[in-house]
């Protein structure tokens, strides 16, 4: 078997070879994203303008702090399907308080926003709390509690707003969090900037961080090795939360209502980063930066799409099979792996 | 038995036509040539001993015969007939069936549904329940197994469940019967029943490979044996006229000085006691004993006497519910696994892949697992990882881990190599106990060489030893006194002469006087 798929690699030239190990080495992103920016450069004029991809950049931020959130549940093991439940819990009641608070002092805005900010946080990062009670204390299946979470806060944001959209909140959370800029980058992205630094130093530089792969990899072996692995899998549940609440805040900041139904695409969308990326559904395996070039890859698609004015209902199809070809392409890597063995 | 059969033709034929002959056959894994060019001939009504180390080829050489495996090369006859098996279920057909050490049972189906899972007899397409309810207490009864057709499997023992897996070799007209360590899990009265039942299957002309250890089954029951090593074929020989010696120089290729080192034992104080320790699951039940710096403490007994319970309770990883574990003078009984890490209890599991190494990850991670929490790896919350690189590198060298690449996957190691990396991991941390669950499982003899003088380096530094093994020879050359236990009891406690082949197993079986 070995020798006869190694032939024809050895047999072509030296380019499909150099090829072969970057796509073993660095999985299927790449080349994804190559064919992606010549295909929609040819397509529209405005897709390669700085203009354009500084808009790429901030309409995948909302993405970027979801996927990297969701990563650390994929890294041990599990998944969370109630991502985007957190940024509609985390919108609604962000913007209830933060209204509410206006409403009773007009003067007090700073007071307003920081309350509002506050307790869409702790909404948001609360399912994330219970979240990792029931997968790391009850063993309940990451399957069952994030799916049943993510019905239950659903329910919870429409039951609060009756279904409608929250307005009300001080004019300035919208200019500062959703529309504000400093050195010409928008607001959103220097917290996500900030947020790819602080994730990437967890993940590779700290205890947390090594026990987060070895939990994924190995569930007995990091138990024999002294690991707390109810706590590591807690941990990763709260982080998924956390992420996912800041990046509702700034979605709400930049839609200026609180809604209850932003988010709905988040959990296909920041599971299918993930996998583009590399991060392996059996757990274990993953990188913070591979995370965000795979969000920023949706976020170009959909941005490419849009400028080639792609219909929106197809847009859905495009990003499903992609997550298909891309675990396929994970397939046919790990067996040219298991053949090169290096 | 054969002096019964009429003399002249039968043996002479049976010698030019053999029931299953195999030639050169080989195999690759990704990495390994787990077999290489190895023959084989069965003949009817003979019992063809496989022997060999862990890793010397038996288990792929025998799922090759049972169809579960295809051979990467080499010619395979069965009646004298070229023959490519394409699964199991066309060995089946030919009456070559084979029972497996892992059951291939669904736990939640019945004894019955079990029997003739995937050969069900039907009537228009609908189950025949009757037909299977009929034919499945036959099997039983002809069997003389104390079954009952309509138990659920989860429930059974682990003996039963090699019962029902037997029966089910059993449910159609058999050539070929293969048998991997049968007797693991069994008493010896249901051994008996085995060896009864293996004589009724040669008497009917069929083959029967039988895949063991025990060199008493081997003189048994055994007509030839083959053995192998590191995936070739070595030698076959009669089974009833080859001294011990020589077996085991055929296995090892080595004679036993040249394997176990000699040992300098300095017994001082206590470091582990344990008394009186029950466990919840009931697996381990009122055991005592203790193990002292500087020695090495052997403990025996079959698969699922409890002798691996023992130490994982003492570690943290089975809850007690009576007794007490002291540990340095000190109560340690129910602490977690990080406690007792602290404390310098290290406990290395018997199964590497399942609860030893994290696969997907690099040796370096791996090995640095179970200290990232000490001073010389971490700084507050975060990791060191130039010392950690260091350390590691260090460890590597000196377990001399073949290639030597600590960025690499461990997935990508051989067995052997596996082993290394985790027992380097018992080298980055300050430990005074040392607990090795099977530290030898499929490794070949080299490394098998390595590791032993690795566990002497440790005892004569003074550490203490826990070795626990279902490898005999292991107990007794490097053990300094042996426990043996029993079904979760302790049986014996033996020291100087008295560990040895005989008295040792002695204790490992039931004495069931009725």
């Amino acid at each position: 078997m070995r020798s006869m798929e190694a032939k024809p690699a050895a047999a072509a030239g030296p380019a499909l070879r150099w090829v072969q190990l970057a796509f073993v080495r660095l999985g299927v992103l790449p080349f994804l994203l190559l064919v992606a920016v010549v295909v929609f450069t040819l397509l529209s004029d405005n897709f390669l303008t700085s203009r354009n991809l500084l808009n790429v950049a901030r309409q995948s931020t909302y993405l970027v702090m979801v996927s990297m959130g969701q990563m650390f549940a994929l890294l041990t093991g599990g998944f969370d399907l109630s991502v985007g439940t957190m940024l509609a819990v985390t919108s609604v009641v962000g913007a209830l308080a933060m209204s509410t608070a206006y409403a009773a002092m007009p003067d007090a805005v700073a007071l307003a926003i920081a309350l509002g900010l506050l307790a869409g946080f702790a909404a948001g990062a609360s399912i994330g709390v219970i979240n990792g009670i029931g997968v790391a204390l009850f063993n309940v299946s990451p399957f069952m509690m994030t799916l049943g979470m993510a019905s239950i806060g659903f329910g919870i944001a429409l039951y609060l707003t009756g279904g409608v959209p929250v307005y009300g909140m001080p004019q300035e959370f919208g200019d500062v969090f959703g529309f504000g800029s400093w050195l010409g980058l928008p607001a959103p992205v220097w917290v996500t900037v900030a947020l790819i630094f602080l994730l990437y130093l967890l993940v590779n530089w700290t205890r947390l961080g090594r026990y987060f792969y070895a939990v994924g990899g190995n569930i007995k072996a990091a138990r024999l090795s002294g690991i707390n692995t109810r706590l590591t899998l807690f941990t990763a549940y709260v982080l998924c939360g956390s992420m996912a609440a800041t990046s509702g805040l700034l979605l709400t900041a930049r839609l200026d209502t609180g809604e209850a139904n932003i988010g709905a695409s988040m959990p296909l969308e920041s599971i299918a980063a993930c996998v583009i990326a590399g991060v392996s559904l059996r757990g274990g395996v993953g990188r913070v930066e591979n995370v965000v070039l795979g969000a920023l890859f949706i976020g170009l698609i959909q941005n490419g799409m849009n400028l080639a004015r792609i219909e929106s209902y197809l847009q859905t199809v495009v990003i499903g099979a992609l997550l298909i070809l891309a675990v396929v392409a994970d397939q046919f890597r790990l067996r040219y792996i298991a053949n090169l063995q290096d | 038995m054969s002096a019964m059969a009429p003399q002249g033709q039968a043996p002479p034929r049976a010698e030019a036509v053999p029931l299953l002959r195999l030639e050169a056959i080989t195999r690759h894994f990704p990495g390994v040539l787990a077999l290489d060019r190895v023959d084989f001939d069965l003949r009817p009504g003979e019992v063809h001993v496989l022997f060999g180390e862990n890793g010397a080829g038996k288990s792929t050489l025998i799922s090759i015969v049972a169809g579960a495996l295809r051979p990467s090369g080499g010619r395979m006859f069965f009646r004298g007939e070229p023959l490519d098996l394409a699964s199991v279920h066309h060995a089946r057909s030919l009456g070559i069936s084979a029972v497996f050490q892992e059951f291939s049972l669904v736990p939640q189906l019945t004894v019955e549904e079990n029997l003739f899972l995937g050969a069900e007899a039907t009537t228009r397409g609908l189950l025949d329940k009757r037909e299977l309810r009929r034919a499945a207490g036959e099997i039983l009864d002809r069997l003389g197994f104390p079954l009952r057709r309509n138990q659920q499997v989860a429930f059974l023992s682990r003996a039963e469940q090699q019962m029902v897996e037997i029966a089910k070799a059993f449910r159609s007209e058999l050539s070929v019967l293969i048998l991997d360590e049968p007797t693991a899990s069994l008493t010896e009265r249901e051994t008996e029943r085995l060896f009864a039942l293996i004589e009724q299957v040669k008497r009917r002309g069929a083959g029967v490979i039988y895949v063991t250890h025990r060199m008493s089954e081997v003189r048994r029951i055994g007509d030839r044996i083959t053995v192998l090593r590191d995936g070739r074929y070595v030698a076959t020989v009669p089974a009833k006229e080859t001294p011990d010696g020589e077996l085991v120089r055929l296995m090892t290729g080595r004679v036993i000085e040249q394997i176990f080192p000699q040992i300098g034992f300095r017994p001082g104080r206590t470091v582990l006691d344990v008394q009186h320790l029950s466990t919840g699951s009931g697996s381990v039940s009122d055991v005592s004993l203790m193990v002292r710096a500087g020695e090495i403490v052997g403990l025996a007994g079959l698969i699922g006497s409890g002798k691996s319970e023992v130490a994982r309770a003492c570690f943290g990883l089975e809850a007690l519910t009576s007794g007490r574990v002291v540990f340095e003078g000190r109560e340690v009984s129910g602490a977690t696994p990080r406690a007792m890490l602290e404390r310098g209890f290290f406990y290395l599991p018997p199964d590497r892949r399942d609860e030893g190494l994290v696969m997907l990850r690099s040796v370096r991670e791996n090995v640095a697992l179970a200290a990232l929490d000490t001073p010389d790896l971490a700084l507050g919350p975060f990791l060191r990882r130039g010392a950690e690189r260091e350390k590691v590198q260090e460890l590597v060298a000196r377990m001399n881990l073949q290639p030597p690449r600590i960025e690499r996957e461990v997935d990508h190691f051989s067995g052997g190599n596996q082993q290394k990396v985790l027992l380097a991991r018992s080298l980055t941390r300050t430990v005074k106990l040392f607990a090795f669950d099977e530290p030898t499982v499929g490794v070949d003899v080299g490394t098998r060489v390595a590791i032993y003088e690795f566990i002497r380096d440790l005892c004569e530094a003074g550490a203490a030893v826990l070795l626990i093994s279902s490898e005999l020879p292991e107990i007794l050359h490097l053990s300094n006194r042996v426990y043996v236990m029993y079904r979760g009891r302790l049986r014996a406690e033996l020291t100087g002469s008295e560990i040895n082949q005989e008295t040792v197993l002695g204790h490992f079986f039931a004495r069931e006087a009725a």
